[in-house]
């Protein structure tokens, strides 16, 4: 079936392309004229007054060369696509050429990734190779986010320490890798009012032991109760259930300083990991989930 | 007949009639029957024409230049699909007035952009790249977050439905409102999100019949 949407197309093209090809026969043959003897004939035309130009036949090793094109460009509508809907000989295609490229790669690399697969994420963080190879994933895929350290940004969570918003165990690991995360921190500046928000402040910083006004924690410490255990619970250290951060310890996604807190409970925050799934695939997750899990191996999230 | 250079050097207007010929062969095999092919003109299922938000988004892409440094156009090499994702096929560009393939690549290709990065990332991006990749070279959008021009989107899509994508009158009377509140920032990173979502993954295979043009 051809993809033209009426047969008239493809006599157009291959009847345009085979007339073509005739007229640059017909052309050569016209104009294959051998060297008369005698003096060489001049053209009619003089420029500047005595300027003329000799009207040699076409030189042989340029007239061969011609035809050499013509043998060439049929040979090439033989074995390849170009004639209307005439697929060529060869078969070939660009999504064929590319699908043996990928088969081939594949055949060459599958047996690695298979391997690794095939062993337990933990195991496979050890691995050396495993773990360069998945570096070379995080640096294709994660990077732009994460940073090329996987040092994190302000929202986008660092990996090399241990503190983790939705686990950081394996299985954790990959589904996040698999499904992406939304993280949502409702907005509650309008509920609460600036003062509340403010002594509410105060009160998660001095969670983690920062610099904090005491008579405003003191008052946060029932807007807390009041309005935020429900995810980060009774006494602040999160729940990573819902992605709620831990308060108590020293990372912070967003920013300590009150104003930067200030800001996030006012207006909440809305943060997003996409999902990796249909273009990873299994093995590449797999190798990404171990190398995720080696930045952070025997760190602890109070000394960062 | 024989036909040399006296012939045709001697009469204008024949010189100027096979010349007219000969440049035009390229033209007519290689141009003109892709308008009567299915893989050029019918969209890969899952492609829908620009909503308003979109468009416009797509109007500021196309003024800052963002295709001088960004191609959207991911080749069948296994390198490309890799990083990108499936390959473009011509099916996904049948709304696009004028396409954004772009020829260079100082930035990565952008076709599959569309859910590789949370909205915020791309807004933190675009206002000063170097904030979230310190390597980045690519130039601060700074100015695109104030509110975007809503006057003209009824227009520009009614010429683009005489051109053949599909907007019903609703779709077309409500258009100002779907962006008024909106920046500049938010239109186009609602057209960026929506880049090459209609083929998802990396699979090969694809349904229907706009795949590669081969069938």
């Amino acid at each position: 079936m051809s993809d033209f949407v009426s047969d008239s197309w493809h006599y157009y093209v291959a009847g345009l392309v085979v007339l073509s090809l005739i007229f640059c026969a017909w052309i050569l043959i016209s104009n294959m004229t051998r060297r008369k003897p005698g003096p060489v004939e001049l053209q009619d035309h003089v420029w500047d007054e005595t300027l003329q130009e000799y009207n040699n036949p076409l030189p042989r090793w340029w007239l061969y060369l011609f035809w050499l094109t013509l043998a060439f460009a049929v040979a090439y509508f033989v074995l390849y696509p170009g004639l209307g809907r005439w697929q060529g000989k060869l078969g070939w295609s660009s999504s064929g050429q590319y699908k043996a490229e990928v088969a081939t790669v594949n055949e060459q690399i599958g047996p690695i990734y298979r391997k690794f697969l095939s062993q337990d994420v933990r195991a496979v963080s050890l691995d050396p190779e495993a773990r360069a190879m998945g570096q070379r994933l995080f640096l294709t895929y994660c990077a732009q986010c994460h940073g090329s350290d996987a040092g994190g940004n302000k929202g986008f969570p660092n990996l090399t320490d241990s503190d983790w918003l939705h686990g950081g165990e394996p299985e954790n690991i990959r589904t996040t890798i698999e499904n992406g995360r939304i993280g949502v921190m409702a907005p509650f500046g309008e509920a609460l009012g600036s003062e509340n928000v403010k002594d509410v402040a105060n009160y998660v910083r001095s969670l983690s032991g920062l610099a904090h006004d005491a008579l405003r924690a003191q008052r946060g410490r029932q807007v807390f109760a009041d309005n935020c255990v429900a995810c980060h619970g009774p006494e602040g250290k999160g729940n990573q259930t819902v992605g709620a951060p831990n308060l108590t310890d020293r990372t912070w996604l967003w920013g300590s300083t009150e104003a930067t807190i200030i800001e996030t409970v006012t207006y909440g925050r809305v943060n997003q990991m996409p999902s990796f799934k249909t273009l990873l695939g299994d093995e590449k997750i797999h190798l990404l989930t171990a190398y995720v899990l080696s930045l952070s191996a025997g760190k602890d999230a109070q000394t960062r | 007949m024989k036909l040399n250079n006296e012939l045709i050097e001697k009469s204008v207007p024949l010189l100027v009639v096979l010349t007219f010929l000969v440049i035009s062969v390229g033209g007519l095999v290689e141009i003109v029957p892709l308008f009567f092919q299915h893989s050029t003109t019918q969209p890969v299922s899952g492609v829908k024409p620009y909503d308003p938000v979109r468009l416009a988004g797509r109007d500021i892409y196309v003024r800052e230049g963002c295709y001088v440094c960004h191609s959207q156009m991911i080749r069948p090499f296994r390198a490309e699909t890799e990083r990108y994702g499936h390959y473009s096929v011509a099916g996904e560009f049948v709304y696009d007035r004028p396409f954004q393939w772009g020829s260079r690549r100082i930035g990565p290709d952008l076709a599959r952009v569309g859910g590789r990065y949370s909205d915020s990332w791309q807004k933190a991006h675009l206002l000063n790249p170097r904030s979230v990749v310190p390597e980045s070279n690519m130039p601060a959008f700074s100015w695109l977050d104030r509110p975007v021009k809503a006057d003209g989107i009824e227009t520009r899509m009614e010429v683009l439905r005489t051109l053949g994508s599909p907007y019903t009158d609703e779709e077309i009377a409500g258009a100002g409102a779907a962006l008024t509140g909106k920046t500049e920032l938010d239109v186009l990173v609602a057209y960026l999100q929506g880049l090459g979502t209609a083929i998802p993954g990396s699979e090969p295979p694809l349904a229907g019949g706009a795949g590669d043009g081969r069938q």
